[in-house]
């Protein structure tokens, strides 16, 4: 179990309990997290899970597979802490991680 | 005026399969989809992702899919309208009036929405300024490369639509290539005949940029671009074409008078008809206790509204069940018929 931090597009905060095992964005789509559509159900296809990963956390986060960064060319405004939430699976590790969904995304 | 038994708004699997349903048991049908392809998820998202729980078939793609659900159809004839939305349904004495964003109207006593998680959008660029040019000089789609000539035109994006205008016009026009990392996903082949136009400075290539503002009294005149390092540049450009793929939305569904709950519609398991009658949702659009978003799923919701579009759209006859096996009245329409 890890707890995980959303800042969406309102300015607002939401901390989540996801299990491990499940994707972040299962976890933000569970907990009705707005701003994280994943349209194509974690299927690396769509772009629509697109979040920022808070600097202290991106380089604990396992690398991105092939594609990913191919995917994330179609999200909007992608930076270099872009990741697409349905890549990353929670573990007790990523207790505490904190994200940002990029306010066009809202 | 186009008078149909059912109309279905979604060319996808769900909305396919529906079709073979309502030509299966003497119905007629039209469908509608925004793509200007049939297939929806499974022929834009996935066209090459392999499928194993479709039953029967132990594995296939998302083209190989849909391939087979357009054989499935051969004999039937049906209409499809690609490359228009469904704007308006109303209601009206007769029926259902449809209108399409092409001015096509269609009369029908049943309305199948098949339509995902919405209809494919381009991805638009994400400064607000940009809007003020949409579908003038800020373009996401390529309709008479005419207009181009002799203009500067700024191509964003990094896959096979933007390296390839980026290397057609760059015959004719003067073109920049801006792209937010320095690889790219396009066909190698292409990738490298753009990086060769770069280096006969054909094309001036600006990588680790994106779209910042677009600046203009009333047509585009420039724009500003960020690079990651946080440099700001000025490209003096006629028109800015993006090429970020497409993105679902709901879109006009949502004024329909429907029961909408986080982009899904309510149906009922019977007939999956909607809040309003003769208004049915099936496939990964409709809502309901037990739902699965499975491809599955969509074929049996099909098969149940397609029955219910009978009563109304032929009050006065009563339908009877019948097997493919054995109906000769359903082996004709099929075609397979022993004559």
């Amino acid at each position: 179990m890890a707890k995980i931090t959303f800042n969406t597009h309102d300015d607002k905060t939401h901390t989540v309990d996801v299990q491990n095992g499940l994707t972040v964005m299962e976890g933000a789509v569970q907990n009705d997290v707005p701003g994280i559509d994943a349209d194509c159900g974690g299927g690396m296809a769509c772009a629509t899970c697109h979040v920022y990963v808070n600097e202290d956390w991106i380089d604990k986060l396992p690398d991105k597979e092939d594609g990913e960064e191919d995917m994330l060319d179609m999200a909007y405004e992608p930076k270099s802490n872009s990741r697409l939430s349905c890549q990353i699976t929670v573990s007790d590790e990523l207790d505490g991680l904190v994200v940002s969904i990029p306010s066009k995304q809202g | 005026m186009i008078k149909t038994d059912a109309l279905i708004i979604g060319a996808g699997p769900t909305g396919l399969f529906t079709a073979h349903q309502l030509r299966l048991i003497g119905l007629n049908c039209e469908v509608v989809d925004n793509l200007d392809k049939i297939g929806g998820q499974c022929i834009e998202l996935y066209p090459d992702k392999p499928i194993y729980d479709i039953p029967s078939v132990p594995a296939c793609t998302g083209e190989e899919l849909t391939n087979n659900l357009i054989k499935q159809l051969e004999n039937f004839k049906i209409n499809f309208h690609l490359g228009e939305r469904v704007d308006e349904v109303k209601k009206d004495d007769e029926g259902w009036i449809v209108k399409t964003n092409h001015n096509k109207s269609f009369l029908t006593p049943n309305v199948i929405i098949a339509g995902g998680v919405g209809s494919f959008e381009p991805r638009k660029f994400p400064p607000k300024e940009c809007e003020k040019f949409e579908n003038k000089t800020i373009l996401y789609s390529v309709k008479n490369k005419k207009i181009f000539e002799g203009k500067t035109v700024s191509i964003f994006g990094g896959g096979d639509s933007a390296l390839d205008w980026a290397v057609e016009l760059s015959n004719t026009s003067n073109v920049n290539l801006i792209h937010r990392r320095e690889d790219f996903r396009g066909a190698k082949a292409t990738v490298d005949k753009v990086l060769d136009l770069v280096k006969a400075g054909k094309i001036n290539l600006y990588t680790k940029y994106q779209m910042l503002n677009a600046k203009g009294e009333h047509s585009l005149e420039s724009i500003d671009i960020k690079h990651d390092n946080k440099e700001i540049k000025n490209l003096k450009t006629d028109y800015a074409l993006g090429f970020f793929g497409l993105i679902m939305q709901l879109g006009p569904i949502a004024d329909w008078g429907l029961n909408i709950d986080k982009k899904t519609i309510e149906v009922d398991t019977e007939k999956f008809e909607t809040n309003q009658k003769g208004i049915y949702a099936v496939g990964d659009i409709c809502n309901y206790p037990g739902k699965l978003k499975l491809i599955l799923s969509g074929f049996h919701e099909g098969a149940l509204a397609a029955r219910a579009c009978f009563k109304l759209a032929r009050p006065n006859e009563k339908y009877r069940f019948e097997f493919t096996t054995t109906s000769k009245a359903a082996q004709e329409r099929l075609g397979v018929s022993k004559k």
